[in-house]
């Protein structure tokens, strides 16, 4: 019940548990780090000991190097809650980060235009990681525009 | 396992009841059920109740039709509540353990829903490690969808629309619909954009409703109707892993795995099916489902709709209750009513938007989390 007083108000958090404490350590450092299975040779989001591909538990933490392409999006007009009613419109995104693994994040730093999206899809490694700290002990990664 | 069969269905109209509490609808529903089947509580073995928000429906259910004591089970799976709660009735029917089973998917939605997303909503721990960026929402999951879909085939957003316009076509004449009003193209394309692709008309209402029905071992049927229902297929699914599955459900994978699975139990395939009612709780995921269902080939449903080759009348009929979209989405009714829709279009006793000819039909929900389950019902 506090949950649901804390996100009519506020903007609600990630619960870092057990398995994900170490992600959003690294995150708040602004830094992105990834689960990798030894057997498969990939990595894999979200972070959690075993290896959702093959079940091993034979896996263990990288740095990802934070480039990623767009995969797909949507515009949201609607805000759900109204801590995030000011943002919008804002994007909203999977991305398939360098390595493999797709991720679920924003994109900050784009136009938000359907078309100018639509054409960013599939550009290889056209987006890079940025860190959002939204609270004493969470920063949230963002994707941008990759600057070079 | 016993054949099963349908032998009682019932629906309350979905819309608003702020008068009433969520047991009175369900009771209502029940109450239709067991009088369309013609038999009395007392004859009921067990009760299935799937309910997503309200606790201990079903206890609550009986103060209203009558307690007897038997055993009830209280069911939540997401959107796929009320359709688990079936297929658990279904399991204990068909197992032997019970002869007389009664089913009821109720919901009580208020001005809360899918576009809630926050507040309290089983969907606040889904998806713990993204934070509150968006994508777990439920229209932004099925807007990112339909991208995924105009990225791979070049769907269109007008593609997109044209299911909600054919589906609020189809809600005109059901009277059981939330909204029975047509929202031409142009509306559709021009309404407030909730989550890009999808405007205003192509999300689902949220609102209140309750669906029930009874069944029977088809032997004992026999004994209540000229017109048994036969369950042909009964299937519950998961995600299966895929790369696309991260955090954020893929819609895709657990219904394709169900489809398989129950056009297998069934011995039938999509081509020997008259009518589909599936879970449009946007616009986007039906045209998806179109191939996921195998109704078409991949990459065909956007096609499948520019001919309009799932309106009442085509040759797949898809969604003419008027879908989720038009007749609207309480949760924990919703996969209920979807098989009490089948269910009168093979009895033949659908009205002016009767399928002609229904001999199979097929009833598929998703509850994203993820629960999918589909049903395949014969005459
Ligand atoms: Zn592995």
């Amino acid at each position: 019940m506090t949950q649901r007083v804390a996100n009519a108000l506020s903007r609600p958090l990630p619960y870092p548990q057990p398995e994900s404490d170490f992600y959003w350590q690294k995150c708040k450092q602004h830094e992105l780090w990834l689960r990798w299975c030894k057997d498969c040779n990939r990595s894999y989001f979200y972070p959690r000991d075993i290896c959702p591909e093959c079940f091993s538990r034979n896996t263990h933490w990288v740095k990802s190097s934070g480039r990623a392409t767009l995969h797909t999006f949507a515009v949201v007009h609607r805000a759900p809650i109204p801590a995030l009613r000011d943002r919008a419109p804002y994007v909203v995104a999977i991305v398939e980060l360098e390595g493999g693994a797709r991720l679920p994040t924003s994109l900050v730093r784009v136009e938000k235009d359907p078309k100018a999206l639509m054409a960013l899809i599939g550009k290889k490694d056209a987006l890079e990681v940025a860190f959002e700290d939204v609270s004493e002990t969470i920063s949230l990664p963002v994707f941008g525009p990759a600057q070079q | 396992m016993r054949e099963v069969a349908i032998v009682g269905a019932n629906m309350i109209k979905f819309g608003r009841y702020p008068d009433k509490f969520v047991d009175e609808l369900a009771a209502e529903a029940a109450v239709g059920a067991l009088k369309d089947a013609g038999i009395s509580a007392k004859e009921v073995q067990v009760l299935v109740s799937g309910n997503l928000r309200q606790p201990m429906t079903g206890q609550r259910i009986t103060r209203h039709i009558g307690m007897t004591g038997v055993p009830i089970v209280n069911v939540v799976n997401n959107c796929a509540t009320g359709s688990t709660a079936f297929r658990d009735a279904y399991l204990m029917v068909a197992t032997g353990l019970y002869d007389v089973a009664l089913v009821v998917g109720s919901e009580q939605l208020g001005k809360m829903g899918l576009l809630g997303g926050g507040g309290g909503d089983p969907y606040d721990r889904v998806y713990p490690t993204e934070g509150y960026a968006g994508s777990e929402t439920m229209p932004t999951v099925f807007a990112q969808a339909g991208v995924e879909h105009m990225r791979k085939y070049g769907t269109t957003i007008e593609q997109f629309a044209k299911i909600a316009v054919k589906n609020h076509k189809h809600g005109t004449l059901n009277p059981y619909a939330q909204y029975q009003i047509e929202t031409p193209l142009e509306m559709v394309l021009n309404a407030r954009m909730i989550s890009w692709p999808n405007t205003l008309y192509m999300c689902c209402p949220t609102g209140d409703g309750a669906a029930a029905a009874i069944i029977m071992p088809l032997e004992r049927a026999r004994r209540h109707t000229a017109m048994p229902i036969k369950v042909a297929a009964s299937v519950l699914t998961s995600d299966p892993w895929s790369e696309r599955d991260l955090a954020v459900d893929d819609v895709n994978t657990l219904t394709r795995k169900a489809a398989q699975e129950a056009y297998g139990q069934a011995g039938l395939g999509p081509k020997d099916l008259d009518m589909v009612e599936l879970h449009d709780c946007f616009a986007t995921p039906e045209l998806l489902h179109y191939e996921n269902l195998g109704l078409c080939a991949d990459g065909e449903g956007g096609r499948m709709i520019d001919e309009g080759r799932t309106y009442n009348g085509g040759d797949i009929p898809v969604n003419v209750s008027g879908g989720l979209l038009s007749k609207g989405h309480p949760l924990g009714a919703t996969g209920v009513a979807n098989i009490v829709e089948v269910t009168w279009h093979l009895r033949g006793q659908a009205g002016p938007r009767q399928v002609q000819g229904a001999k199979v039909g097929l009833a598929h929900v998703i509850g994203v989390g993820a629960a999918c389950t589909i049903h395949i019902l014969t005459k």
